[in-house]
């Protein structure tokens, strides 16, 4: 087996050298690239890499040029998971057959999808996968929209956020479905290791995404990330709404081993109202006029109740 | 490489990072990477930039908030020290600068004409927080 790439601070780990390289389409301060530049850093090992249709996909290979220092490919919206799943088959095939030219470089396989991508277009083919017990790892880049084709709802956009296909305006607040909890889902399927992770927490990234590459098995990851264009708030804050992301709780980092072992890895020193969290981005402005308040209100209400059950949860190792 | 026109390349076809072979290119720094034409390193943005950002050591403490959140792989680090800005890559996001926890901050947004001379000559001093009457809300 492979090492484990020794990260002790942020000093060592910025001695890392990049496999994602600039010069891609992605907005500035797009967290897109600061989670893929967290995953591939965690480790020194080779990586084979697909990505499902999406802003990663499509501002990282436009013709004639890749931003991929590795073995990288793409084939449709739906299926960046079996994509990195056949290349795993095939890894173990020519294993099996001694056919392996370096059989002591032990790649990762790693498919990266957006919301879309996971919650509702390849989520068969993610189970799929997850059933047939790949060792794989699959990062959700969430950003609760379809951004790469200009911003429609998905099952992971939250209640209230205003979308292209779910526009808040004189007869609507915007979307009024609640987020999928994917997290939960993933660990329903018995795998090794799920969590979800932001990119702000850095350390606790890393972490876990080396938990889950010594993980044996589906490894699933969702990472939050901060969309400046849809979102609606300036570049420069990816960071700062990030930080309002994991503090206010909206977005509660925990990990749940082998399905039932559940824990919380970040409790916020203060934590923060709701409300900061939605202010402070566009998608969310019309809730803050007088006849649609009470959303707010059930928000924050929604978030206490969730941390609740996962503390809970944490408790009872269920 | 020779560059093909979109009708000329091949359904099918892959595209090589690097002309020849790297041995470990997790353990190799871009300076000693042979990068082939059809990498976006070989590519630059710096015309997406209305303003860039402009790094004074002096105040730096080394902290790599600014490497490890830039998106655009564009804090270059070596031996544990932030050194310097890599301006084809860099989007103008402000980021960096955003997450410099030094005061006066080590990084700051100018615009994209500015000559780094005199920025650094221009460099605001230390800011007390409580006597400062224009400072806002946090
Ligand atoms: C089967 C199929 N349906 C629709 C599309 C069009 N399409 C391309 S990217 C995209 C949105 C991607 O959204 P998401 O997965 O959330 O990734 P993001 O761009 O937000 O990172 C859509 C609808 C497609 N390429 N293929
Ligand atoms: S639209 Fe959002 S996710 Fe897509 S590249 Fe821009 S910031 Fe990134
Ligand atoms: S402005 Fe943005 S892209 Fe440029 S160095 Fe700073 S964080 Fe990186
Ligand atoms: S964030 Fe500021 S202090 Fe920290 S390494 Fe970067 S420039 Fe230096
Ligand atoms: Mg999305």
């Amino acid at each position: 087996m492979s090492e484990i790439k020794k990260i002790k601070n942020l000093k060592e780990f910025s001695t890392s050298a990049d496999r994602f390289e600039g010069a891609n389409l992605l907005c500035p301060g797009c967290a897109h690239s600061i989670i893929v530049r967290e995953v591939l850093n965690a480790t020194n090992d080779d990586l084979i890499l697909a990505a499902s249709t999406g802003c990663l996909e499509v501002c990282t290979a436009v013709y004639p040029y890749t931003s991929w220092d590795a073995s990288w490919i793409h084939i449709g919206f739906e299926n960046g998971s079996t994509a990195v799943a056949g290349a795993e088959a095939m890894y173990k095939a020519l294993k099996t057959k001694g056919r392996l030219k370096q059989p002591d470089r032990v790649p990762k396989f790693v498919a990266f999808g957006g919301d879309g991508a996971t919650y509702d277009i390849g989520f068969q083919w993610i189970s799929g996968c997850f059933e047939r017990g790949h060792n794989m790892m699959y990062v959700c880049l969430d950003n609760e929209v379809y951004a790469n084709t200009g911003g429609q709802r998905s099952s992971s956009t939250p209640i209230g956020a205003s979308a292209t296909t779910t526009p808040a305006g004189s007869v609507s607040y915007g979307e009024k479905k609640n987020k999928k909890d994917m997290v939960a889902i993933m660990a329903a399927h018995g795998a090794p290791y799920v969590a979800q992770v932001a990119p702000n927490k850095w350390k606790d990234m890393v972490a876990k995404i080396q938990k889950g590459f010594a993980a044996e098995g589906p490894v699933f990851i969702n990472a939050m990330s901060a969309c400046t264009t849809e979102w609606k708030f300036a570049p420069e804050d990816t960071i700062a709404i990030s930080d309002l992301a994991t503090d206010s709780l909206v977005f509660p980092l925990y990990e749940i081993i082998n399905g039932t072992e559940l824990n919380i890895t970040y409790r916020p020193k203060n934590i923060i109202p709701v409300r900061d969290y939605l202010g402070a981005q566009g998608r969310f402005k019309h809730l803050f006029k007088k006849e649609y308040s009470y959303l707010i209100d059930e928000w924050q209400t929604r978030v206490d109740a969730k941390w609740e059950q996962l503390q809970r949860r944490e408790e009872a190792r269920v | 490489m020779e560059k093909a026109g979109w009708d000329g390349f091949e359904i099918g076809a892959m595209l090589r990072t690097f002309d020849g072979a790297i041995q470990n290119i997790a353990t190799t720094l871009p300076e000693d990477r042979a990068y082939s034409q059809s990498s976006s390193f070989t590519a630059s943005v710096a015309d997406w930039r209305i303003e860039k950002p402009l790094f004074n050591k002096d105040y730096c403490i080394d902290c790599q908030f600014c490497w490890v959140f830039c998106p655009d792989m564009s804090i270059i680090s070596r031996d544990k020290k932030m050194i310097g800005i890599d301006f084809d890559h860099c989007k103008g996001c402000g980021i960096c600068v955003e997450v410099c926890p030094t005061n006066p901050k080590s990084l700051l947004m100018f615009p994209e004409q500015k000559d780094e001379e005199s920025a650094l000559v221009e460099w605001p001093k230390k800011v007390k927080k409580e006597k400062e009457d224009e400072v806002g809300e946090e």
